[in-house]
Formats: C-alpha cells, structure tokens, sequence
C-alpha cells in the first residue's frame, strides 16, 4: 500500500524516513499541534512550497535544465484563481474556474517558451525564462485595472474558507474548528494529492526518460527519444502544478500581488530548497522546504539573540543581523552545490559502510 | 593574386579581406530614422535618439564583460550583476565622503571625486572578480548547471554582503554639480551627465575595439573565442587569458555599475537583479561572445526603450529599467 502510495520510490534511509514521518506528522496535525495564526501560516507555505519545489526539481534534478521562470506559473496560477474571485465573487465554480484559468494560461506558456528555447543548450533556457519572467512581473504590476498593479487584489474566498466560519461549534483538543483550518485541511491534502502525482511521474517511464537526458542528452537522443519534445514537457507539467499551488496559496492568502507571487526572491528561495534538499529526489523538496521556511521564519529569532550579544563587534553583529539569515542560507547552497550536489537526501541515502573514492 | 588585397611582408600570399557586413551597422541608424516619422517632431525626437545612445553606452559598459568571458570560456556568469551593484555602492560610498568635492562649483572638483569613485569602483569589482573567478568559477568549469547555481548562489551572497553593511534601505546619491541640469539646443535637451556617460561609453568601446584588433593580447583573446584548444595547442595559457578577460570584464561592469548609479541617482542591492535582465536581453541580441555586437544590441534595445517610452505611456512595463 505504502510501497504503492509512494510509486516504489521509498526513501531507502531510516533518518530520512524518520524525518519524512515527523515532517508528514506535524504538518498534518499542524492546527493541533502548534496552535496559533503564525504556525499555521508557516505550516501553509511548507506544504505549498513542497510542491513548488517538487514541481521545480522534476526540471533541475532529473531533467537538468534551470528555469527562472517557475515563480511566472506559480504567479499566473494565483492571479487566475484572484482575479476570478475578484471579479466574479466567492463560490466554488468560480474557484473551479479560476484554477482552470491559470492552468490554460500556464501551460501554454510553458509549452511555447520550451519550444522556443530548449531546443539549444541549457544556458539560453535559463536566460530566456528569467528575461521573460521578468518582462511578466512588470506587466503584471503596469497592467493595475486587471491586476490591481503593485497592490495587488484582494478578494473574498467561498463562506466555508472564511475564518469566520464555525463548523457548529465543533471544538477538537482545545482548538476551535474554523475556517481557516479547514482551509489549511484543503491546502495540505491538496499539496499531498499533487506532491505524490510528482512522485508518480518521474517513476514512470517518462520520469526515467528525463533522468537519461539528464545524463546524457546526446545518448537519449541517439536511443529514439526527442529530448526537445521531453524537456517541453517536463516544462509544461512543471508549470501545471506550480500553477496550482499558486492557486492553492491565493485562496490561503485571499490576496494576489507581485510580491508575494511573482517576485524574484521566491524564485530564488526554490532554487535554494531544492539544492539544499538534494536535486533530483523528490524528497529533497520536502525536506529543502521544510528547512528553509522553517529557518526564514524561526532563524532570525536565533540570530537576533546571537547579534545581540556581539552588539560590540560591528562587523560580526551585522553579518549575524536577522535580516542576513539568507546570507548564511546562500553560503550553504553554494558548499551544497560543491560538496553535496545531492543535497541533504543524497548526504542521508549514502551507505556510511561503503567508502566512496571522491 | 588580386590587386586590391594589400600583401604583408611576413606572408607569401596573402588572404582577400573580408568584405565588411554593414547591415548590424544599418539596423539601429535604420530603427532611429524610421521612428522620426513616428514620433513626429524632430527636436523631441533628437532628444530621445541622445537619450538613447547615452543609456545604450551604459548597457554596453555593463554587458560587454559578460559576452567575451562567455565567447572566450562558455561561461554565463549570473552573478554578473552582483559586480554592478557592488560597483554602484562602492562609488556611491565614495562619492559620499566625498560630498565637499561634488558639492563644490568647480567642474574640475567634481570631475576628480567622479573620476576617484569610478576608478574604486573598478578597483573593488576587479578584486572582486578575481575572488569570485578563483572561489566559484573555477571548479565549475564546463558544466552549465554548476555554474548556473553557483553563480547565482555567489549573486544572492554578495547582496546579502551588501545589505549587510550598508543596510537595506536605497542610497541616494545626489549628482556632482557640474552634471546636473541639461544643455539646451534649441529644443533639443541634452543631459549634461548623460554626456559625460556616452563619452566614457564610447572611449571604452574603442580601447575595447583597438586593443581586440590591434594587440597581440586581443589576437588572442579573438583566436580563444574561435577555438580555444587550438590555442592551447600554440602554446598559449587560455585559461590565464580568460582570467584576465573575466577581471577585465568585471571591472567593466563596476564602471558602468556606478554610472548607473549616478544616472538614477539611487542605489539599491536590488538594482543588479534588475539590470542583469536587460544585459541578458542585450547580449542574445548582439550574439553571445560579440563585442561588436554587444554595441550594437545595446544601442538597439536603448532606443528601443527611450522610443517606446514615448510612445505610449502604458508601455511603462517595458521601461522598467529606465
């Protein structure tokens, strides 16, 4: 069932499965187990996120080709689900539709953009995809009537998602059963739902397909497979469930903008999850994810008690500043991309027995 | 042999020479003349095309670097535009110590405290360069992915580096006196520091040309970016050459980093992200790995910018950059 569930991709390591487990607990019964507005917020972008850097390492780690433009889907996938909302006001068909909405605006997009460009090296892929991430953030934020500009829009969610809502006074282990956890309950199965469709797809045939390009692009070739044709979709499903996870964290938010959808820094905070989880596992994701949020949110605590006793020492304290956790996060993707390109996961599967000649 | 093709003492026969390509030449005088009807009156028209040319060198300034080390090594550098920020803050750093000069009346005054920000602002990106080629670069060599993340990841540390010591809030940097204002032509209005910047621009791009075609460094440099192992195979230390064409290249981008700097009169960490997308746009225009081509591309996507800008007003999302 497990074996299954997982597509027959087990961890194959006690630690990380024991992480996995704990990571899988807590976020489950998150609303219980860690009461309060910031937990549960933190709680929400770890399962959006896993799937955002699931989706984004089915392109880094088994096809092996660097988008900057992941966080363009994710935000074309929020603003389909807000501006639906928006204009149309709160029901569920129009949820339905808003998610369609960015889907077909989405992978389209992804589909022509790796047309165009995945045709030639890697390189021009990366490029092509951040000059054009680019150009859509400020079309985003110039085209105010439809998108609201740089505020963004905010928008109603259907009544049972609203944090006013009691489901009949139904209190569970001291916690008030609203709204919100009910959307949190909606945005964990469907992180789940989609992070094991993940796992599916790249343990299919067309998951190894990817891997083989990865590793030799020349060879797949030669064996019969349009690699132009599998990195376009790679891209394209890749851009389908960041999509839906921007949708997903529309309705959690119940507000779209540039900056919380579309910006640079989030793209570059997925490309620091999967690197530092392990590129080319799926389970990397979940742990990069849960890593760096858990540090965004809860390491500027600790640098801050730390800053704070080197106050004397100017330099220091400024390099331990809260604000500077993304420094020491960048210092460790860098040695990750040196020493462990396989990131934590990879650190965890390595038999400590077999002695591997570097 | 032809009688055109002029003999050199050192070879028997010698080679016809190649006839000169003039359609990248054509293309932006062509963009140029052909938006005159569009935009209708000649003066704005004029000022537009100066305002053009002025941020084309800038981009150019900013870009060139980045081309040759890839033609010459197949390295994309992402973190490029950390050079161009570190440039803008350490001439704005200077330039503010330096306030009783840039305040002062006399063009000479403010010329020297420009001229000193600008050379410590190559100063520090050429180190910086060096650092980033030995630390990050060099044991990626030849594969593309590495790369990628590891200079984005040098990228995100070097505006972390810069956040952390001059805070995250924007500096504003107020222009020398002698460049404020503009100079008047009739209707034509020049800036007087855009002036100044198409002038550095400009003089770069012909050290840059003469040093490429007429040295033996530049031959070179020239052969590399053809083929590199052939070099090799001559006896020459590519890799020596790259590193050199990457500190070079980086100072470039320093320079242009703070006068950019200066022509917005902000500086933000933020700012190299953001132009580090025009410079991409740039250098695919011109062809990856040419100098000539990146001037042309600049010029190019600049007009384009200031034409459009024009235009129409709701075209703002393509002047981001501007």
């Amino acid at each position: 069932m497990l074996t299954r569930l997982l597509s027959d991709d087990l961890p194959r390591s006690r630690l990380l499965m024991l992480l996995l487990i704990v990571i899988v607990i807590g976020l489950a019964g998150a609303p219980f187990l860690f009461p309060g507005s910031k937990a549960l917020n933190v709680a929400v972008k770890i399962s959006i996120f896993i799937v955002l850097a699931a989706s984004y390492d089915v392109l880094l780690g088994y096809t092996g080709i660097v988008s900057f433009a992941h966080t363009l889907f994710y935000g074309i996938g929020a603003y389909g689900v807000g501006i639906a909302l928006y204009l149309l006001g709160p029901s569920w068909a129009v949820v339905g539709l808003g998610f369609v909405a960015g889907i077909a605006a989405a992978v389209p997009l992804a589909l022509v953009i790796g047309l165009l460009s995945l045709r030639v090296k890697a390189i021009f892929f990366a490029m092509i995809t951040l000059a054009v991430a680019s150009a859509f953030a400020v079309l985003a934020s110039q085209l105010s009537e439809f998108t609201g500009g740089e505020d963004g829009r905010n928008f109603r969610v259907p009544e049972i998602l609203q944090p006013g809502f009691k489901l009949g006074n139904l209190s569970l282990w001291g916690v008030e059963v609203n709204g919100r956890i009910l959307s949190y309950y909606l945005i964990f199965f469907g992180s789940l739902i989609l992070f094991l469709i993940l796992l599916r797809i790249v343990n299919s045939p067309f998951g190894r397909v990817l891997q083989a390009i990865r590793e030799n692009p020349f060879r797949a070739e030669a064996l019969g497979y349009r690699t132009v044709i599998y990195r376009t979709f790679a891209n394209a499903l890749a851009a389908l469930a960041a999509a839906l996870a921007g949708g997903l964290w529309a309705l959690w938010l119940r507000h779209v903008g540039p900056d919380t959808t579309l910006s640079f820094s989030i793209m570059m905070d997925i490309l620091l999850m999967v690197v530092i989880g392990g590129m080319g596992t799926l389970y990397g994701a979940i742990l990069g994810a849960t890593l760096f949020i858990l540090a965004q949110n809860y390491l500027q605590n600790l640098m801050g008690s730390i800053s704070a006793s080197l106050v004397d020492v100017p330099v220091i304290a400024a390099v331990f500043h809260p604000d500077r956790w993304l420094l020491w996060l960048g210092i460790l993707f860098i040695l990750s991309v040196y020493f462990f390109p396989t990131g934590i996961v990879g650190r965890l599967r390595r038999d400590p027995r077999a002695r591997r000649v570097l | 042999m032809t009688e055109n093709a002029s003999i050199r003492e050192e070879s028997a026969t010698a080679l016809p020479a190649l006839r000169r390509d003039w359609v990248p030449i054509v293309l932006p005088v062509g963009l140029a003349l052909l938006s005159l009807p569009l935009i209708g009156n000649g003066a704005t028209w004029a000022t537009l095309t100066f305002a053009g040319i002025a941020m084309g060198m800038m981009i150019f300034l900013m870009a060139s670097g980045l081309t040759l080390v890839f033609g010459l090594m197949d390295v994309l550098n992402f973190g490029h535009g950390a050079f161009i920020a570190v440039g803008a803050y350490a001439a704005a750093a200077v330039l503010l110590r330096l306030s009783d000069w840039t305040g002062a009346d006399t063009m000479l005054l403010n010329l020297a405290a420009v001229g000193i920000a600008a050379l410590a602002a190559m100063a520090v990106t050429g180190v910086l360069g060096l650092v980033f080629e030995r630390v990050l670069i060099r044991p990626v060599y030849g594969q593309h992915l590495k790369q990628i993340l590891i200079t984005m990841g040098g990228f995100i540390v070097a505006e972390q580096i810069l956040h952390a010591i001059f805070g995250p809030v924007p500096i504003s940097l107020p222009l020398p006196t002698a460049f404020r204002g503009s100079l008047n032509f009739g209707e034509v209005t020049i800036e007087k520091f855009r002036l100044g910047a198409m002038g550095v621009g400009f003089v770069v791009f012909v050290a840059m040309a003469v040093i490429l075609t007429r040295t033996k460094i530049g031959l070179l440099v020239r052969a590399g970016v053809e083929n590199p192992e052939m070099v090799e195979a001559l006896g020459y230390k590519v890799r020596r050459l790259f590193v050199m064409v990457f500190v070079a290249g980086s100072t470039l981008a320093g320079l242009g980093g703070s006068l950019w700097a200066l022509y917005r009169e902000t500086v933000t960490a933020a700012m190299g992200m953001e132009i580090i997308v025009l410079v991409f746009i740039v250098i695919i225009v011109g062809g990856l790995g040419s100098v000539g081509g990146c001037f042309i591309g600049s010029l190019l996507v600049a007009l384009l910018a200031n034409y459009a800008g024009f235009w129409r007003q709701r075209w703002r999302w393509f002047l981001i950059f501007y």
